[in-house]
């Protein structure tokens, strides 16, 4: 179970108040009867689903009940900063982001994943 | 390659069992294929092993980034089952159950498929008209599943409580009596060894990094941890993978990666019949013909490529097999696990042609790919083969998020994901 942070609330706390919200920063067009089929699945359906580091949407619904972003390792599942809706995208500290893009480099291999539990 | 049959046991038995040859081998890649399959899970080596039996193309590399049938094929709860509610869905996966019912003769490789019944327990008027109008949908289309009172579910699987005084207590159930299990391992190996000895290079612990593309847009080949590898076609079958694998040829595919876990028990006595599943309490269990019961649970909400998933999950789901089975209050669980799947916005599969000239598509099984191997790799690789799609997988088609005909299937996940 994820430990998340609420910039609202201020406290670390259980994944089992949030409720996961999508990707982060996805606008929606102005023209949106105007744009063409092509235009509107993207916007509708297409998502980044990135191995390494995404930005994604959060509620604290069982909490002060505000969306709010974070920018989270999808290898490690750790946050890397949580942050309030409306600010732009963040940075991450330059070392966790190196650390993600190095785990998402590396070639799994039987040892590595599950080598342990021999 | 030499067959398995009663004569090799007998004839091994006889040398101390020296004389078994390796299921499949492991060359070094040439440096061009015909097609190249990324993923060497149940549905890439099948559908490697189908271009080579049924379209004669035997110049296939399946590039595997780790072990043979390590990801989601080794780690899924093996259940088969064709009750779906659209004709498209009801097109792949009765195709692909009626290949389960010949597929250990054809492989010449025991895959352990047994049609032990999928049973769906109603628990109120919803699902009662639910199930109703999924039976009539499957028998209106010549596929079998039908309705048991709760007398009749209870003469099936004794286990059951129907009593009215139950936690979840039951008016119903729909049987699949054609639906049941295979050995997951097995489906992988078979399909390996049979294309292996038809010529296919399995190419384990070797990464696809990129995919390398020539002036007029068509594919040339893989950049690999091993170098490059060229190919006229490529296959893309890399379940939860596979939207980082078409990002390297600039296609976005409608992909959300999420964690699904499954765990198993100790092994015990035969005590279960079939597979039961319970979409409203959200709960299936099966048991494995070693013993142990397979119980799946659901995915987390969130995306991530962990290969774990949280614990609330698991408690969640056998919070519902405790009250509906008491009897395994208190059983140990042995084994935990997770896979990443590949889940689409209306949780049906894409199967098809993508911008790119040379390059397929093959994925977004999400949450119950196991029991479509045989027929969605058969179909793909006629897609590979003759560069469009078999008529049973027409629907399945990336440009349906475009056009907008999607395929809204309810009934894709048993259990809601």
């Amino acid at each position: 179970m994820l430990l998340i942070h609420c910039p609202y609330c201020e406290e670390d706390r259980s994944e089992l108040e949030f409720r996961w919200a999508g990707e982060a920063h996805v606008v929606r067009p102005e023209n949106i009867a105007a744009i063409s089929d092509e235009e509107f699945a993207e916007f509708f359906f297409l998502r980044n689903n990135e191995k390494g580091l995404t930005y994604e949407r959060w509620r604290h619904i069982h909490g002060c009940g505000r969306f709010f972003n974070a920018a989270r390792d999808t290898v490690s599942d750790r946050f890397l900063v949580t942050y309030k809706a409306g600010l732009p995208k963040q940075p991450v500290p330059v070392a966790e982001k190196f650390a993600a893009i190095a785990e998402e480099k590396s070639v799994e291999t039987w040892e590595q994943t599950e080598g342990d539990a021999r | 390659m030499r067959k398995y049959s009663v004569f090799a046991i007998a004839r091994e038995a006889m040398r101390a069992h020296k004389g078994w040859e390796a299921q499949w081998t492991s060359p070094e890649p040439r440096s061009s294929y015909d097609v190249i399959i990324v993923g060497a899970g149940g549905h890439g080596l099948g559908a490697a092993y189908y271009l080579a039996k049924e379209h004669g193309i035997t110049n296939i590399a399946v590039i595997e980034k780790g072990w043979l049938g390590g990801g989601n094929t080794g780690r899924n709860t093996t259940i088969i089952r064709s009750n779906y509610l659209y004709e498209e869905s009801m097109d792949i996966y009765e195709h692909s159950l009626k290949l389960w019912e010949g597929l250990s003769q054809d492989l010449n490789y025991n895959v352990m498929y047994s049609p032990r019944g999928v049973m769906m327990l109603s628990h109120n008027i919803h699902d009662q008209q639910s199930f109703k109008r999924h039976i009539n949908a499957n028998r209106l289309y010549g596929i079998d599943n039908e309705w048991l009172t709760p007398e009749q579910a209870k003469a099936f699987v004794p286990v059951l409580d129907i009593s009215k005084t139950a936690r979840y207590p039951i008016n119903g159930a729909a049987l699949q009596r054609r639906g049941g299990t295979a050995r997951h391992d097995a489906v992988a190996w078979g399909f390996a060894r049979a294309a292996a000895d038809r010529g296919v290079h399995i190419i384990q612990n070797c990464e696809v990094t990129g995919i390398r593309r020539g002036p007029g847009g068509e594919v040339q080949g893989v950049e690999t941890s091993k170098g490059f590898i060229g190919a006229k076609k490529i296959g893309v079958s890399a379940a939860g993978h596979s939207s980082v694998v078409m990002e390297m040829a600039d296609v976005r595919v409608p992909l959300a990666s999420n964690p699904l876990q499954a765990l198993v028990s100790e092994p015990m006595k035969p005590i279960f019949p079939c597979v039961v599943m319970s979409n409203t309490v959200h709960a299936y269990i099966s048991q494995s013909d070693k013993g142990e019961l397979v119980i799946g649970a659901g995915t987390d909400q969130y995306n991530s490529y962990s290969q774990t998933g949280g614990l609330q999950i698991i408690t969640h789901t056998l919070d519902a097999i405790c009250e509906l089975f008491p009897m395994f209050r208190r059983v140990k669980m042995m084994r935990q696990w997770g896979g990443i799947t590949d889940n689409t916005p209306d949780r049906s599969p894409i199967q098809g042609v993508t911008p790119v000239p040379g390059l397929f598509v093959n994925c977004g099984w999400g949450t119950g790919g196991f029991k479509a191997t045989p027929g969605s790799a058969n179909l793909f690789a006629h897609l590979i083969a003759r560069g469009e799609p078999h008529k049973l997988a027409a629907g399945l088609t990336l440009d349906r998020f475009r056009t907008g005909r999607l395929i809204d299937e309810a009934a894709a996940a048993a259990v809601a994901h």
